[in-house]
């Protein structure tokens, strides 16, 4: 988000599902791997391209299942985003197919972006790439000859060590060609969590107040400080990925988590386990005994999405009710209220707000009180209201006012921050490559049948049923190198860790690449991954780690 | 393009061109019975139970393919169309399990109540029946061929819908039947159980396994939420009975499903009454008895507790951090998988009651 941010003034996904289901003639998707991960938008791009002859270029290392429908797929090696897009933004401007009046009226710093993309022609772009120069050619001229075209990606773009600069170079794309602030266009990453959106709108972040007003700007501190009657810490704060490292440099000491399972959604598993061992105090708030529990030393059982009503905020912006249908279990509590009493209880032990704030307080009665307080202090949430919601309305961010009727189309006419920027941008390879003891490409990255880290979907029958066991994705060549055949065991080490599974022979992935997943605790991607950081967002590079693979004995496999 | 005016059952129903004669009646609110046809789906003529009669037309037409124009004169419920529609409810029972007393659908099969509404009993014709297996082979979805009446819903759903052409007719005339790929199980073809299928199907051919003898229609309550997967954010109706969740549907005015929805949302929301679930508040052995903090060989020590003494537990030691190292010695995660009021709270506390910034949750990971 902070690529968007730097580009446009803000960060999010610019166009509506409905708008770019409905109205782009061209789709790039790249490192959205959407028909597992976001099925009912892949069902929508499939449609647009079966029922009225769309144009789908899909760039993926591997062979996804969207690719069956592409018009185009172009498998660049993993790490490769920059160059292939500078490549394609070359071939475009060798044709002529940039749109010269938005450039020149809506956008800053075209030249010295144009002076890198010069660097890059197909002879280079391919070497670097893997992609062959007419796939090339004819990608740039699908690109360039379809109007509208909407770029959509998701984490194969951003977790990366350059996952801020590929999301600008996306960017760049869609100002060279005038896609942006249009209908059936835009630049849409596709949010993972039902509510990652949300807790980013909330100030889940941190450098951030709710709706992404600056911790550092002091007008902005002010009027959080004002409305909750407190004085406010001056600098940002850390982020997950650095927060739980800093356990062993003594600076993280406690930590209060909430739904969260960093045990098997933080890369490198081994280091954080050593972490969180480490931490002094850690109270968790989940519905599961997570992997993440053992290390807790208070656990408090908070509710499920059924049994509490409030709101969350998809992919698109959109604000939508979500209703209690069910009581909690046990003593089990609605999260909000188990936050508001720990919060009572630690301002009785000091600290309590110095001044009179009209938001100063923790009595709330109901959710709805809630998104009043949110409303009143978050520009972008101002017209939102529970009330809203339940009569059916669910509106996309920034809604100004209870009349407002919401925003389907970020930045048309002008970009948040103005004009957009144009930012050169060249190739950085990824943080760790294949070597001699480590020669192959290791990516990661969800299936359809399960979710995150898998706490939650290996809890659903009928889905663990369809997928009950982790699964490692590697080329027909390189099993037959190995003798390893299909379903057999494999191993695969890196640097950090090792894991055994059963081996998927298919040509899913290429030769070089092995895919695996981190939805099951005894054989979690992520015990190999490595805990490389983007330096301005701190995301962790998943898509990219150096690993080798071996066949696994079949009478030590372990689980 | 200038308003179609024609006559529906005597009432006049202005409509645009191009729309059928069945949606043209839909809209002015005259329902004429279909089996094959759903407003979701494009049109098939299959079922011959929309079947109309039109003036100036020697047999009736089904309502569903037949497009408006100018004049037109069209009967619903005359006895002619209305015998019509008794006879291929009679054929369509006479290869059909009479056993609504069990089935799954009961409640929620449009064969079932057209059977009422028309007084058609099953027992005019008994002729040959076909006996398929039922088959219970994937985690989803129960196929009863038997119950299938080649509506062709199931198919149209999984080609315009979905996408991925999972499903079709195999055979013809009397055998004529879904099946899955190339007539294999569903689990070895393009399937990837969205359930579009199940969501459309108007007998008890396709039905969601999880809820199988879990309630019937008029037993469960609906409720209207949106999905805890991903960020696509879907909006379900949950069925619930017993305080259960069992079973889910996309809701029809779902501003970004429009009434679908994945495998996840439609077969994935049994976790929430899974058994692992925690009931009760609990916290180290060490903090209301003192001693060291400790992992033995058993795993670590556990006391159940209750709510106050968990929350002075976690207020008092998140207080004696910042203490002793300073409020940015704590660090808060807050969830993307709770609600927006929540993260807001957690935003809240982090700041304002700890008095850090170190606030941050997995939009990263």
């Amino acid at each position: 988000m902070a690529g968007l941010a730097a580009s446009f003034g803000s960060g999010a996904m610019t166009n509506s599902i409905e708008d770019i289901a409905t109205h782009a003639a061209v789709y790039l998707v790249i490192g959205s791997n959407t028909t597992e991960q976001h099925p009912v938008i892949g069902f929508r791009i499939r449609q647009a391209v079966k029922q009225r002859g769309a144009k789908l270029v899909v760039a993926d290392p591997r062979r996804i299942d969207l690719v069956d429908f592409a018009t185009l797929h172009l498998r660049h090696r993993s790490g490769t985003d920059i160059p292939l897009l500078n490549g394609l933004m070359h071939l475009i401007l060798r044709a002529g197919l940039e749109d010269r009046p938005f450039i020149a009226e809506r956008t800053e710093g075209f030249e010295s972006f144009r002076a890198v993309i010069e660097q890059y022609p197909p002879e280079r772009t391919s070497g670097i790439t893997g992609v062959p120069a007419d796939q090339l050619q004819a990608a740039a001229m699908l690109l360039g000859t379809n109007k509208p075209g909407a770029v959509i990606w998701a984490m194969g773009i951003t977790q990366h060590i350059t996952g801020v600069r590929n999301v600008m170079s996306l960017a760049n794309l869609q100002m060279l060609l005038g896609n942006i602030g249009i209908p059936g266009g835009g630049v849409n990453p596709l949010r993972g969590q039902n509510n990652v959106q949300g807790a980013c709108d909330m100030g889940g972040l941190p450098d951030v107040y709710p709706g992404y007003q600056k911790v550092t700007v002091e007008e902005s501190r002010r009027k959080y400080e004002e409305a909750w009657g407190a004085a406010l810490p001056t600098g940002a704060g850390r982020t997950v990925t650095e927060l739980i490292p800093d356990v062993l440099e003594d600076k993280t000491r406690a930590l209060y988590i909430l739904g969260e399972d960093p045990v098997m959604s933080e890369p490198d598993t081994n280091h954080v386990r050593k972490c969180l061992d480490k931490v002094d105090f850690l109270v968790l708030q989940e519905i599961f005994p997570s992997e993440t529990a053992p290390y807790a030393d208070v656990l408090l059982p908070g509710a499920s999405f059924a049994e509490k009503s409030g709101s969350f905020t998809n992919t698109e912006r959109r604000v939508q009710m979500v209703q209690q249908a069910l009581d909690p279990p046990g003593e089990a509590r609605p999260d909000w209220l188990i936050i508001s009493a720990l919060a009572r209880r630690i301002l009785a032990e000091g600290r309590q707000p110095s001044r009179e704030g009209k938001h100063a307080g923790w009595d709330y009665h109901s959710t709805a009180e809630i998104m009043n307080e949110i409303a009143a202090l978050t520009p972008s949430y101002a017209g939102i209201s529970h009330d809203r919601l339940k009569s059916g309305d669910s509106p996309q961010w920034p809604v100004k006012d209870p009349g407002h009727p919401g925003t389907p189309i970020l930045h048309v006419g002008r970009f948040t921050r103005g004009l957009g920027r144009f930012t050169p941008l060249d190739h950085i390879p990824a943080a760790e490559l294949p070597d001699d003891e480590f020669p192959m490409v290791l990516s990661t990255g969800r299936v359809l049948y399960h979710w995150h880290g898998g706490g939650i979907s290996r809890r659903a029958k009928g889905l663990l049923e369809a997928y009950p066991k982790a699964l490692i994705e590697i080329s027909p060549d390189a099993a037959a190198r190995l003798q390893l055949g299909n379903h057999e065991r494999v191993r695969v080490l890196s640097r950090r860790g090792s894991i055994e599974a059963e081996a998927w022979v298919t040509d899913r992935v290429p030769p070089g690449m092995v895919y695996a997943n981190f939805h099951f605790p005894e054989a979690s991607a992520n015990e190999l991954t490595i805990a490389a950081l983007d330096p301005v967002c701190k995301i962790p590079e998943y898509k990219v780690c150096a690993v080798r693979v071996e066949k696994a004995d079949k009478d030590v496999s372990g689980g | 393009m200038a308003a179609v005016s024609l006559k529906i059952d005597g009432k006049t129903v202005e409509t645009a061109p191009g729309r059928s004669v069945m949606q043209a009646a839909r809209d002015a609110g005259i329902g004429i019975p279909a089996l094959c046809d759903h407003p979701a789906l494009p049109p098939e003529g299959a079922c011959r139970i929309c079947l109309v009669e039109i003036e100036g037309q020697r047999a009736p037409q089904p309502a569903c393919t037949f497009q408006v124009s100018a004049g037109l004169v069209v009967q619903t419920r005359s006895p002619h169309v209305v015998a019509a529609r008794k006879l291929v409810l009679e054929l369509l029972l006479s290869d059909h399990p009479l056993d609504c007393l069990t089935c799954e659908s009961t409640g929620s099969c449009l064969l079932q109540d057209l059977a009422y509404e028309y007084d058609v009993k099953g027992d005019r014709w008994r002729g040959r029946h076909h006996d398929y297996p039922v088959d219970s082979s994937n985690p989803f979805i129960q196929v009863d061929r038997n119950k299938c009446i080649v509506c062709r819903r199931c198919v149209r759903a999984c080609n315009s819908i979905n996408g991925v052409e999972a499903i079709s007719i195999f055979h013809r005339g009397f055998n004529a039947s879904i099946g899955f790929g190339a007539d294999g199980p569903m689990q070895d073809s393009p399937c990837e159980f969205c359930g579009s299928c199940v969501a459309v199907c108007p007998t008890g051919a396709l039905r969601p396994k999880l809820a199988i003898g879990k309630g019937r229609p008029w037993q469960v309550k609906k409720v209207d939420t949106i999905c805890s997967y991903c960020g696509v954010g879907c909006k379900l109706t949950l069925h619930v009975r017993d305080n259960r969740i069992i079973g889910a549907d996309g809701a029809w005015d779902g501003p970004v499903n429009r009434g679908w929805t994945c495998v996840k949302g439609r077969f994935g929301h049994d976790y929430v009454r899974h058994p692992d679930r925690l009931t009760k508040p609990r916290v180290r052995h060490y903090l209301l008895h003192g001693g060291k903090k400790r992992r033995d060989g058993t795993g670590w020590d556990w006391v159940e507790t209750d709510w106050d003494t968990a929350l002075e537990v976690a207020a008092r030691g998140l207080c004696q951090i910042r203490g002793k190292y300073g409020a940015d010695s704590i660090g808060v995660l807050c969830s993307a998988k709770c609600l927006n009021e929540e993260n807001y709270l957690m935003n809240k506390l982090a700041r304002q009651v700890i008095g850090t910034n170190n606030i941050d949750h997995c939009a990263r990971l």
